[in-house]
């Protein structure tokens, strides 16, 4: 089984729509969104209804901490998100909003995790940067791959022979074995708001055959993603940040 | 974890083992036979039981990774891979062959041999490098010569590749390797570069070249250390016949520096083929180690501080690439001339690793095996090398960028293709043929090199902008 994993879409229509249809020519058996839909971008409202329908159609979609903050109305973000969130909360409708308050913090799914932040305390929303992070959120959970999203880095730590823990930053489209029985912990990076430096959407394949994750960067429209935000009235940085990716 | 002893005739996922044809320390070989695979092949078991070094695992699990992305003639062929969690163990091509192991047994070696089995190494590593990996434990026993004289590396277990996590990094405090060939900044442990991959070989050489290991066999890690400070014997003190130019490329190779070294395998490669063109430094002329003055001074003078990172392995070969180009000497206009050589300099500016070797073709009416006897042919062919130096001259090209070579065949196309083939080149540059009779009568060399060549091929035509084009003559059947 193929899983295309994204997280952060970040309400950017043009850089999850360029990851779908990138997605699409590899023919995944499913979809799996971990969490932060909303926040930042001017599309959200069709971001949540193409990941509700989605989600009809089988594939599992995880709640972050902007969508919990659109849905609080509140949330320890910083000045640009929040003003970010706020105009998000109010172009939601009803039926979008409820669809996000249902979404769950973590999924299990046979020996993996899906989850948005570091996993010994999802919804504290803690980010998986270094060696430190990865091992903390490794030692929370049985399962043997951990699957997140949350800081926009593409990462891989795994937990060697040695219980040694090594940190790794992928390389486009160059599958990585994840070999049993060592233990992993893949960190997505953003479909919709990439910090990395490479402004290209970024998402991942994980081949349930093969235990390889690839991680996959789509370029897409950023200028038209850009222009949106300053049209829907954004603070501008949230539009020009998308071009440096950072 | 207890499994059961493997005995012969046990069977693992469908592979049937026979018999164990190798005790190495850390894994032991079986050759097997499976219904759907034709062999001969081999299964690489790990040594799990004995001692449980994690090296052994760590090491295994990186064989895995690695050996299924390889490919290509210089790697033995990966069949199947087992799990962890099960049996682990690795299917794979038995090589046919020997490896070099065998040769230590008669030291020193003939010149000619050293130098073709340089060649086919330094082929094989280059292959190796372009699909990202760097071997990282070269030496004899890790290379095989099929039949044919093909070089085959094996054992990737302590390898890197560039572009996977490196499991040993993390691993362990001591660096790993083959302590007679391991590179200086292996022993720093620095694992992602590919000259480490050219100072083994050179070690090899030196060593099958004079009978001696350049730095010996050290055991200690403060002893391995030495060789960031300590220059090896020159081959020729202890082989007076070693020529000078092998000499010179030996200690290149064994240069403290990896910058210092060849750019690339392929460089190497194309070296050691053709050594009139070796251009001769003080290496080859040195024939005792450097004094005990000069050595302190490397050991303990804080100043002196070798540079032994680079840039990725990407980007170290991206940034050495050989350059051909091919130039028609006898009937070339002279604007075809000059807009070739400009477009050779472009390609140089932009790559300052890059090396250019200029071709030209003596055409000859029949097949004459042995032209160096008719001394008509001799001169013709030192004009044309004169020639060639002096179309690249105005690059003004150091004497180590630049090589010439006359080829004589019958057909330009299939002997700059037959030279495509068998020299690491990564570009091609040549002129369009103009005369469109010429053309039409003997068919367009550049047409057909564009078309074959294993290579990126650019075909070069003069600006011809403001003049009425002729029409496309027909395309010449191939």
């Amino acid at each position: 089984m193929r899983i295309a994993l994204m997280s952060d879409i970040h309400g950017n229509r043009q850089a999850f729509e360029a990851c779908l249809a990138h997605a699409e020519g590899l023919a995944p058996d499913r979809y799996a969104i971990l969490g932060d839909l909303v926040g930042y971008g001017a599309d959200p409202d069709w971001v949540v209804d193409r990941v509700r329908e989605m989600v009809g159609r089988g594939a599992i979609a995880l709640l972050g901490n902007h969508d919990e903050a659109v849905l609080a109305g509140q949330g320890d973000l910083n000045a640009a998100a929040t003003v970010a969130m706020l105009w998000t909360r109010q172009r939601l409708g009803a039926p979008a909003l409820d669809f996000l308050g249902a979404l769950p913090l973590a999924v299990e799914e046979e020996d993996r995790l899906y989850v948005h932040a570091e996993a010994s305390a999802p919804q504290r929303w803690h980010y998986v940067l270094d060696a430190d992070d990865a091992r903390r959120s490794l030692e929370a959970t049985d399962q043997r791959l951990t699957f997140c999203g949350h800081t926009h880095i593409p990462r891989l730590f795994g937990i060697t022979a040695a219980e040694k823990l090594m940190a790794f930053h992928p390389v486009s489209a160059v599958p990585v074995p994840l070999r049993r029985p060592r233990r992993w912990l893949a960190v997505l990076g953003a479909v919709g708001q990439p910090r990395d430096g490479n402004p290209a959407a970024c998402y991942a394949v994980f081949d349930t055959e093969s235990q390889e994750l690839a991680w996959h960067r789509v370029p897409y429209d950023v200028a038209g993603a850009a222009a949106a935000i300053l049209a829907a009235g954004l603070p501008e940085m949230l539009a020009t940040r998308l071009y440096g990716g950072h | 974890m207890v499994r059961p002893r493997l005995a012969p005739a046990t069977t693992i996922d469908g592979f049937t083992l026979e018999t164990v044809v190798h005790h190495g320390s850390m894994a032991l070989l079986w050759s097997v036979t499976h219904p759907d695979h034709p062999g001969p092949l081999l299964m690489k078991l790990p040594r799990l039981f004995e001692g449980e070094d994690p090296a052994t695992i760590v090491s295994f699990e990186m064989e895995q990774m690695i050996l299924p992305r390889l490919s290509g003639p210089h790697v033995p062929r990966c069949i199947a891979i087992g799990d962890f969690t099960r049996q682990p163990y690795i299917v794979m091509e038995r090589v046919p062959g020997a490896s070099l192991y065998g040769r230590l047994e008669a030291l020193p070696r003939p010149i000619e041999e050293v130098v073709e089995t340089g060649i086919a190494v330094a082929t094989a590593l280059d292959a190796v490098h372009r699909q990202h990996v760097v071997h990282l434990d070269l030496k004899p026993s890790n290379v095989i010569l099929r039949p044919d004289g093909v070089a085959v590396l094996v054992d990737f277990g302590l390898s890197r590749h560039d572009q996977l996590p490196d499991l040993m990094e993390e691993e362990f405090r001591l660096p790993y390797g083959t302590a007679p060939y391991m590179a200086p900044e292996q022993v720093m442990r620095i694992r992602d570069e590919p000259a480490s991959d050219l100072f083994a070989l050179g070690a090899m050489l030196a060593f099958f070249t004079t009978g001696v290991r350049p730095f010996g066999d050290p055991q200690r890690l403060a002893n391995l250390r030495r060789r960031l400070w300590r220059d090896p014997v020159p081959p020729r003190a202890l082989r007076p016949d070693c020529p000078p130019w092998l000499q010179e490329v030996i200690l290149r190779c064994l240069e403290v520096e990896p910058r210092s070294r060849y750019a690339s395998a392929a460089q190497l490669a194309f070296a050691l083929r053709h050594p009139e063109q070796v251009p001769l430094t003080a290496r080859a002329a040195k024939l005792r180690r450097d004094g005990w003055a000069a050595v302190l001074r490397r050991r303990f003078n804080p100043a002196w501080q070798p540079q032994l990172r680079r840039p990725s392995l990407a980007g170290a070969l991206a940034a050495a690439p050989i350059i051909a180009v091919a130039i028609d000497l006898t009937d070339q206009p002279p604007a075809l001339a000059e807009a070739l050589r400009a477009t050779v300099g472009h390609v140089l500016a932009t790559v300052p690793g890059a090396r250019l070797a200029c071709l030209n073709v003596l055409r000859q009416n029949r097949i004459a095996p042995d032209q160096s006897l008719d001394p008509e042919g001799h001169n013709k062919h030192l004009q044309r090398l004169a020639e060639l130096r002096h179309w690249a001259a105005p690059l003004g090209l150091a004497e180590a960028r630049v090589t010439f070579h006359v080829l004589e065949a019958v057909s330009p196309a299939d002997a700059l293709l037959d030279y495509l083939r068998q020299n690491p080149v990564d570009h091609v540059v040549l002129g369009a043929r103009t005369g469109s009779l010429r053309r039409k009568l003997l068919g367009s060399v550049s047409g057909e090199v564009a078309e074959k060549a294993p290579c990126t091929v650019t075909v070069v035509r003069p600006g011809q902008r403001g003049v009425p084009a002729e029409p496309p003559p027909p395309r010449h059947p191939a």
